[in-house]
């Protein structure tokens, strides 16, 4: 990335942006105050969302869906419609912000290849209890949440997470709960986090309707053989699931162009199992951690491919030769042809595009790291960086080379490290996040982590005496 | 144009929210969390592997139990906290922080109090019997995460939960 690709992100927003934040602004506080009553203010937000999507197709059920709700009728049909609308602007958002990115790194991205829904199946009791909690938490507002409405989560991931289609629905409904059971009673916080509370409640009752898990990304017609170049591995955790995402490129064995890819492998967990113990919550990926804490390629051979995500086979992989992520950003990476999302997750909070930044400075001000190059500026999410890795604030200052995910949040463009090159004790280091894949490298950390003990070993052994009795 | 650049944290997709549990050593206390408006946990028998104690210490009330999972009580309260109630104050303290368990229980400490046991001990308890099934059916229900199948397709909803090493 140079330093005028950086400003092409940073010196303007695309049209509408502003606008199009403030829409969902309005809408988030109508749903923190509740829709059971809805105030002339609030009246007036959900009627601006009504005319954002006037031009379409959602635009009669939501106008409908507005009306209803404005008149004190918050049935689950209306507050889906609002909340698929509040999505779609989202989506464009998002739509401007990754064009964005492209025209500054002259990425090309395929487009979304649609295939024909699957049809609903049998109607889920565990989405309708889903739709339904979500709906009366719509009704109640963010400020509404008491102990009472956050314990009605429990029986709805519970019912969620036993199903292993519903998976991504369970996995976030049990995020936003923890999160809100922390904060009850939310009359009594004094500002609420009502863009994210509202995300996450808007992408959940779009995945409780009966026809997304039909359509889930799941659905795969693609199949890829080739070698796979992780170029940085992603963390994503709460209290009771983690997921390792790896940006790869990948070459595909019949000569095709190089594809910017991704593959995710995740499980459950519990909330004090934190740190470099959460790789160990991997046993049955051998070959992609070896991948990652060696740096080696890997040749996958027929694996399942939808958009950008390849789905995981440790059984149709096997390592490579060693691969500098550096050089094989540098070299692949321009050139590289990317994909779009499936349109149910395009959300600006989705976007994390790899790019290879060199020769910069960096700068600690107001708190918070920014990387400088060629007198252009973008901020580091140092907030973002992994408690399983051995990447930290102070490597990132002391780096010159990184590779990064490109974010947006709240406005701005901010870069998240993955791997640094760093001068430490006047020798070049390179640090990636997924270097203590296979074992923490770090013997003064190993130490402390082998003190406090293997907690998966613990608790392992405590289910093993107490659950099956 | 509006200020985008420049919005508070209402307006943030990744707005901090909870912090994460610290690591810390679950031999002796497996399970500790702030839920039922109560500290409550599960802490193991020192002579018996087959055996838990369930302790739970009340918010605003400050009613406190133990017992073991089979609902009998714990030989060691006598007129004031036993050695569980103790040990599940300072595993908690670790893996929440101090203020954090001190807020949810309501209490403004002194001071002078920094350990779990102290706070525990600064209160104006009293013993009050409540039933062990609510907690260890919460504690078995932890464990039952360890036997969900992990993912192997990308679960997108969890880019709004980064993993992160700053305490939050």
């Amino acid at each position: 990335m140079r330093g005028t690709q950086i400003a092409a992100l940073t010196a303007d927003h695309p049209a509408g942006l502003t606008d199009a934040l403030n829409l969902v602004a309005d809408v988030d506080a109508a749903l923190t105050r509740g829709l059971a009553r809805v105030g002339d203010e609030d009246a007036a937000a959900l009627a601006g969302l009504a005319g954002a999507v006037a031009t379409t197709p959602l635009a009669n059920l939501v106008a409908e869906a507005v009306d209803k709700i404005i008149a004190g009728l918050g049935t689950q049909e209306y507050v889906a419609a609002l909340a698929g609308a509040r999505s779609a602007v989202l989506g464009a958002v998002h739509d401007a912000l990754l064009g964005q990115v492209d025209v500054a790194l002259g990425r090309s991205r395929a487009p979304w290849v649609p295939i024909p829904a699957a049809v609903p199946g049998a109607v889920s009791p565990a989405l309708a209890g889903a739709r339904a909690w979500l709906s009366e938490v719509a009704v109640a507002g963010w400020r509404g949440v008491d102990h009472e409405l956050v314990a009605g989560a429990g029986s709805v991931v519970e019912a969620t997470l036993a199903v292993p289609e519903l998976r991504r629905l369970a996995v976030l409904l049990d995020g936003l709960a923890a999160e809100l059971r922390a904060c009850v009673p939310v009359a009594m916080m004094s500002q609420v986090p009502q863009r994210r509370w509202a995300d996450l409640w808007s992408r959940g009752v779009l995945l409780a309707q009966d026809t997304a898990a039909g359509d889930a990304a799941l659905s795969v017609t693609e199949r890829v053989s080739g070698r796979l170049l992780p170029l940085a591995v992603d963390v994503h955790e709460h209290d009771t699931a983690v997921q390792f995402q790896v940006h790869a490129l990948l070459e595909p064995a019949d000569g095709g162009s190089t594809r910017l890819v991704r593959t995710a492998v995740g499980a459950a967990k519990v909330d004090s199992i934190v740190g470099p113990a959460l790789w160990r919550l991997l046993p049955a990926q051998p070959v992609l951690l070896a991948a990652l804490a060696q740096r080696r390629g890997v040749l996958v051979a027929d694996v399942p491919i939808r958009g950008a995500d390849v789905h995981w086979h440790d059984d149709r992989a096997q390592l490579d030769e060693p691969v500098d992520p550096f050089a094989a950003a540098r070299v692949l990476l321009p050139d590289a042809l990317a994909a779009a999302p499936h349109p149910l997750d395009r959300h600006p909070a989705g976007i994390a595009e790899p790019v290879l930044i060199e020769g910069y400075a960096v700068t600690d001000q107001e708190g918070g790291l920014t990387v400088e190059l060629d007198g252009h500026r973008i901020a580091v999410a140092v907030d973002r960086l992994p408690s399983c890795g051995p990447l930290t604030p102070e490597l990132v200052a002391a780096s010159s080379a990184c590779l990064g995910l490109l974010r947006w949040d709240a406005g701005r463009w901010l870069l998240q490290p993955v791997a640094v090159q760093a001068t430490v004790k006047r020798k070049i280091v390179a640090v990636h996040t997924g270097d203590w894949a296979c074992g923490v490298t770090d013997a003064k950390v190993a130490k402390a982590d082998a003190k406090a003990g293997d907690a998966v070993t613990v608790l392992r052994e405590r289910a093993g005496r107490l659950l099956r009795r | 144009m509006a200020n985008v650049d420049d919005v508070g944290w209402a307006r943030r997709s990744m707005a901090r929210v909870v912090a994460p549990a610290q690591p810390r050593k679950l031999v002796k206390v497996p399970f500790v969390e702030l839920a039922d408006g109560r500290l409550q946990g599960v802490v193991s028998s020192g002579s018996d592997t087959g055996r838990v104690y369930v302790s739970s210490i009340t918010a605003n009330t400050h009613a406190y139990h133990c017992s073991t999972n089979n609902n009998r009580p714990c030989g060691g309260l006598r007129g004031a906290p036993c050695k569980h109630l103790e040990t599940l104050a300072d595993e908690a303290v670790l893996q929440y922080g101090f203020d954090r368990v001190a807020r949810y229980l309501r209490v403004e400490p002194d001071v002078a109090v920094n350990t779990g046991a102290a706070l525990l001990h600064s209160l104006d308890a009293r013993h009050e019997p409540s039933s062990a099934a609510v907690v260890f059916s919460r504690f078995l229900r932890h464990l039952s995460y360890l036997e969900v199948p992990g993912s192997t397709t990308a679960l997108p909803e969890l880019h709004w939960f980064p993993s992160t090493r700053t305490a939050r």
